[in-house]
This record gives C-alpha cells, sequence and structure tokens, in this order.
C-alpha cells in the first residue's frame, strides 16, 4: 500500500518529511527492541515504535528502514529528528496505541515482514 | 587491492549519544567506494552491535575498519573487563546489561549473535578480566 494511505489510518502527523507519500510499503515492522529489529528485520519495511531516542534513527539508518512512525502520541527529541533530518529518514507520529496501529494496517492488507529464524 | 585501513575510531565507555557514529562513517565510506548494498548493510549492521558492545559493557575501545579487494573486516578492540561466560553470551536472549540500557532498546540479548549471523566470519578474543578483540570479516 501507498504511505498516503496510512497517514489517514493511523492519524498521523508528520515530523520528518523526506520521500514523496506514494512511496509503496509492502512489510511492516512493530518492536521497541532495537537489537531485535537488527537482528530479525530482512527488509526494507516501515518500523513502528514505542521508544524515541536517537539510536532508533542509527537503527532505521543501518538496516536501510526509511519510515518510522512513533506509536502512543510520543513525540520524539529535537535531537531525534535531526538526525533523521542529516539521514534521510521519514518520521510520523500516531497517536494509537502500538496494538491498534499494527492491526489497522494488518487489517488494511499490509503483511508481516518475514523475518528470520534463529 | 591490498588491506587498506579506511576507518578508526575511538569509542568511549557509556558514550550513548555517539553510539552509532562510527558504523554511519563506515557505511557512507562504503557507499562511496561503491560496496554492494547488502554487503555494506551486513558490516554495519556487525559494526553497529560492536559499537554499542564497547559503550554498554567495556572500559572503551577502539573500531578499525580495513577493506580489500576480497573483504571488508572489522576489528573491534577494548580494554577489559572481558566476557566472563562466552558460550553463555552468546547464546540468543542471554544478556547482562542493566535497565538503563535496555530503556534504550539494547540489551536484548542478541548482540553477539547478530554479530555471528551478518558476518561470514568471526574471531572472538576474550577472557575474565582480559580485553575482548572481535574481528568480524564480510567477503565481497
Amino acid at each position: 500500500m501507498k504511505f498516503a494511505d496510512i497517514v489517514p489510518l493511523l492519524q498521523l502527523e508528520p515530523l520528518v518529511v523526506i520521500d514523496d507519500l506514494d512511496y509503496e510499503i509492502k512489510t511492516a515492522c512493530g518492536c521497541d527492541l532495537m537489537s531485535d529489529v537488527l537482528a530479525f528485520s530482512q527488509e526494507k519495511t516501515l518500523l513502528l515504535t514505542g521508544l524515541t531516542n536517537p539510536q532508533v534513527i542509527r537503527t532505521a539508518e543501518m538496516t536501510d528502514i526509511r519510515f518510522i512512525i512513533f506509536v502512543r502520541g510520543k513525540r520524539p527529541q529535537e535531537e531525534t529528528m535531526e538526525l533523521a533530518r542529516e539521514k534521510g529518514i521519514n518520521l510520523y507520529m500516531s497517536p494509537k496505541p502500538m496494538f491498534e496501529c499494527c492491526g489497522l494496517l494488518y487489517q488494511a492488507g499490509l503483511n508481516s515482514e518475514n523475518i528470520r529464524q534463529i | 587491492m591490498q588491506e587498506k585501513l579506511i576507518l578508526q575510531n575511538k569509542i568511549e565507555r557509556g558514550d550513548f549519544a555517539r553510539g552509532g557514529e562510527t558504523s554511519s562513517k563506515l557505511k557512507e565510506l562504503l557507499r562511496k567506494l561503491g560496496v554492494p548494498s547488502d554487503k555494506s548493510r551486513r558490516i554495519t549492521i556487525v559494526t553497529y552491535e560492536l559499537e554499542m558492545n564497547i559503550i554498554i559493557h567495556s572500559h572503551g575501545g577502539e573500531i578499525q575498519a580495513y577493506i580489500s579487494s576480497e573483504k571488508i573486516k572489522v576489528v573491534a578492540a577494548d580494554s577489559g573487563p572481558g566476557i566472563e561466560d562466552l558460550e553463555k553470551a552468546l547464546q540468543p536472549g542471554f544478556s547482562t546489561a542493566d535497565d538503563e540500557v535496555r530503556d534504550m532498546g539494547f540489551g536484548a540479548g542478541m548482540g553477539l549473535n547478530n554479530i555471528q549471523h551478518y558476518s561470514d566470519d568471526v574471531e572472538i578474543e576474550t577472557g575474565p578480566g582480559q580485553p575482548t578483540r572481535i574481528t568480524a570479516t564480510v567477503y565481497l
């Protein structure tokens, strides 16, 4: 689905906008553990997280994630947004909780990404 | 091409604010050198884990990255205190990190496992009370 369709669905507020809204999103990953994102994420995916520190941007940078949605209305600190601008990573915020965000995306046809087995 | 040192960075203990800077620099260098993105992604994830390990667990250390026509090699060396039980530390989910580290999304016990998974070759030299030196290689 296009990222433009996700904006009204999750009532997203844009924080850092780099890419066009018709960017095609195929999979998503909901995770607060950055180690697990690094461990399991295998595709260029959309990350939903409740963590707002700059390490989230670093994790996205290393794993080639281009879109991050902060759930539960958590606004990241300026330092996090500055790093995202510098690294070209899109940031959005949803007032909805993680469970609802993931449920709505799944219902709308977005797939969970294929994670590796350990 | 002979092996060439392309990056050398000191990493301070507890310097979370700068965590990831070294890996980020490496990623940028590899992009400029035209390294394929899948290889670059693997070695920068490895470097990021190595970097965070030095910040979280060690007294401080250094990361060096080398490139040749065959491989990218990253060496992470710290000044201790060493890994108490390496076999346990390699198990997915095992961690000695504290709550502050976990609050930042790390310390899930996947670091060394990740380093092994994304590298083609890993050498770990460590022991209780000793420095740790990890050499990770991704072949081009």
